[in-house]
């Protein structure tokens, strides 16, 4: 059991969290009867894919993708008690850079630059970028599913779906 | 000016749509000038994009000049496999909204200027799904369409118009976030999003092109393309969708999403996969033609047991569906039935937009829904209705309409590639259609009761009354011009069949290569 977690799980744990996530999603927009669940249920399932896309630009012990074009006469690094502290100029995330740094065991100057190119010190932004576009077109089709529901609310006053086919169904023999 | 084109073809409509929300909200009559303009504005790009590709081949155009790899990935292409999609949409979009000005009036007016906003968007996203070449922006712009068509589906009055679009919604997303799961594992799996650029690195390593990464990301793209073209089983959101919506709606939607949702579907099979990996490596042809056919008899079937106009049209989709998708995938060697699915793209868009305008008159003029309503219409609307045998003749399959030349194309390529339970399915599904229609024209042309017994004087009187609306529905250039169109290019499109099918096919990688892979 405990081999099964170490070999199948734990490497892809985010990838089985995106599974369980989108599968609990999908079973409330086919199981729940009730309009407003099923819409939690397909948030939930487009979340599951945004955590999906997130997992696959993370690397280890990467730092975020900004490129740093300042000039080395522009770095204004200084030692105090053996940690770099820069001006908010150079990195939006002084941390982050130390944290690489240390790793790396680079503790001069000219090793900041050479970060700063280093694809594999960088997380993969493009799968943010789209996921940016994908959370907008999430809540854009939340926004008119609601506004929908709200139509079927004032229409039918019930938002249970077994209970507006059973009116549609009523109002069709009528006819 | 003529490099921008492309770009000209998608925006035209969106900055027509913001104009709208600027100026439309104080004075709805420049609502349709606006539109129109806009819509005549793209629709003379993509023939002018269509000329070009004629001339010179491909058209790539990078959005702002930033070039692939480095740049932001918004690359336009057009090719012989689009460039007649973008003509179609250009003139169908054009059509409907002469055909939706009157409508409009008829709604509640308040609402005229989001209607258009809605369509224009639509069209926007029409054109940029035809001509992106970008993976991910496909799924973008799929939503944008598709987010108008929920809203336009739900401006109806009617309740169950309602319902269906809270249902089409929950599907219609689904689908495409499955779509865009599978664009994930591409780019997992090559690192880029751009169509080109992902085959380029499928064919170049066939250790990715091999890994079940790779077939998980098209089986999760195809399941997604799947709902949204309404494949038979996934088909539950459509015909509620497309007959409780208003007329306008349906006749832009219904010929349009379905038929621009099976052209990137085989977008994909041909720029992304690459047919010889599906058909040869997959193998899985089979599978989805017999899918298609069971898609072709549970459409014309269930279409046979419809009584309103509008959805036994709907059902008549979903077999239309059927037909392409295993038109598609037919993966004869001389690819005959690909060629037929793409030519059906373009011949059952305008069948389509023909049968549903006049669905629309009939159900706004002399409140027909119901086939048995139509008793004696033949003589009160005699231009509708003569375009309504057209249409009917062509979704039947009769020459020189072009639905003959587009099943002539298919089952040649079901009979090359050894497909007959497609042949037999087409067959069928042709037979059902002349029931159908043939049942419509008996009741239109005779009525149920045809009434020998009235004194002559009592017949004219009744003619007089029936006529009035009538007459004043016929007078009405707006709505008769664009079905008069619609039906002179079912039947040109028909003709010319010969060049359009060699124009398409242009674009299929040549056939040699897929033959000599065969095993």
């Amino acid at each position: 059991m405990s081999e099964f977690f170490e070999q199948t799980i734990q490497p892809h744990f985010n990838f089985w969290i995106y599974v369980i996530l989108m599968m609990l999603g999908l079973w409330a927009v086919i199981a729940k009867k009730n309009m407003i669940k099923k819409l939690i249920g397909l948030s939930i399932f487009q979340t599951a894919i945004i955590l999906f896309y997130v997992s696959i630009g993370v690397k280890e012990d990467a730092t975020i993708p900004i490129l740093d074009h300042h000039g080395p006469e522009h770095h204004e690094v200084v030692h105090e008690n053996g940690e770099h502290i820069e001006d908010a100029e150079t990195s939006a995330h002084p941390e982050e850079v130390h944290e690489k740094k240390g790793d790396h065991s680079h503790g001069d100057d000219h090793g900041h630059d050479d970060h700063a190119t280093d694809p594999d010190t960088m997380a993969n932004p493009l799968p943010h970028v789209l996921m940016l576009t994908a959370i907008v077109v999430g809540v854009a089709t939340l926004g008119v599913a609601l506004a929908i529901c709200q139509m079927l609310f004032k229409e039918f006053g019930t938002l249970e779906e077994d209970e507006i086919l059973a009116e549609l169904k009523d109002s069709a023999s009528d006819d | 000016m003529i490099d921008q084109l492309p770009a000209i073809m998608v925006l035209a409509p969106m900055f027509g749509a913001l104009m709208i929300g600027l100026f439309g909200q104080k004075d709805h009559r420049v609502c349709f000038p606006i539109v129109f303009t806009s819509l005549i504005i793209s629709l003379g790009a993509a023939i002018g994009c269509a000329n070009l590709v004629t001339k010179d081949g491909t058209i790539d155009y990078f959005m702002a000049g930033w070039e692939e790899p480095l740049g932001i990935g918004i690359q336009l292409r057009i090719d012989h496999l689009n460039a007649l999609v973008i003509v179609l949409i250009g003139v169908a979009t054009t059509l409907v909204s002469f055909f939706s000005i009157r409508r409009v009036g008829a709604l509640d007016t308040e609402k005229t200027p989001h209607f258009y906003i809605l369509y224009l968007l639509l069209c926007t996203g029409l054109y940029g799904i035809t001509i992106t070449a970008d993976a991910f922006n496909l799924f973008v712009l799929v939503e944008i369409t598709s987010l108008t068509s929920y809203g336009l589906i739900a401006m109806g009055s009617s309740r169950r118009g309602t319902h269906a679009a809270i249902n089409y919604v929950l599907m219609g997303t689904i689908g495409a976030s499955f779509y865009l799961l599978g664009v994930g594992y591409l780019y997992l799996k090559t690192g880029t999003l751009n169509m080109h650029d992902i085959q380029a690195i499928l064919q170049a390593n066939e250790e990715v092109r091999n890994s079940n990464a790779v077939i998980i990301a098209f089986l999760f793209i195809l399941m997604g393309i799947w709902i949204k073209m309404a494949f038979f089983p996934l088909h539950g959101w459509l015909p509620n969708a497309y007959s409780y919506c208003p007329s306008s709606t349906a006749c832009l939607l219904a010929p349009l999403m379905t038929k621009i949702s099976v052209y990137v579907m085989i977008r994909v099979m041909i720029s992304i996969f690459g047919l010889e990996w599906i058909f040869i490596h997959l193998g899985w042809s089979h599978l989805v033609v017999i899918l298609a056919v069971i898609a072709i008899v549970a459409g014309s079937v269930l279409a046979l047991a419809q009584r309103e106009i509008k959805k036994m049209l709907c059902y008549l989709i979903v077999a239309e569906v059927g037909y392409m998708v295993g038109g598609a995938w037919l993966s004869d060697s001389n690819m005959w039935g690909l060629s037929g699915a793409m030519y059906h793209v373009l011949s059952d868009a305008l069948m389509t937009l023909c049968l549903f305008f006049v669905a629309g008159i009939w159900s706004k003029c002399i409140d027909a829904k119901e086939i048995d309503d139509l008793e004696g219409v033949f003589k009160k609307m005699p231009i509708t209705s003569a375009c309504f045998i057209l249409g009917a003749l062509a979704m039947i399959g009769v020459p020189p309409t072009s639905g003959f030349f587009s099943k002539f194309y298919l089952i040649r390529g079901g009979i090359e590639g050894g497909h007959w339970e497609y042949v037999a399915a087409l067959l069928f599904s042709s037979l059902v259609n002349a029931v159908l229609f043939f049942r419509i024209f008996e009741i239109a042309f005779f009525g149920k009761n045809p009434p020998e017994g009235h004194g002559h004087d009592e017949e004219h009187h009744d003619d007089h009354e029936d006529l009035h609306p009538v007459l004043e529905h016929e007078v009405s250039w707006r709505v008769t011009i664009p079905l008069i169109v619609t039906a002179v290019l079912i039947v040109l499109l028909g003709l010319f069949n010969g060049p359009v099918v060699e124009f398409i096919r242009e674009a299929f990688p040549p056939t040699s290569e897929i033959v000599s892979a065969r095993p």
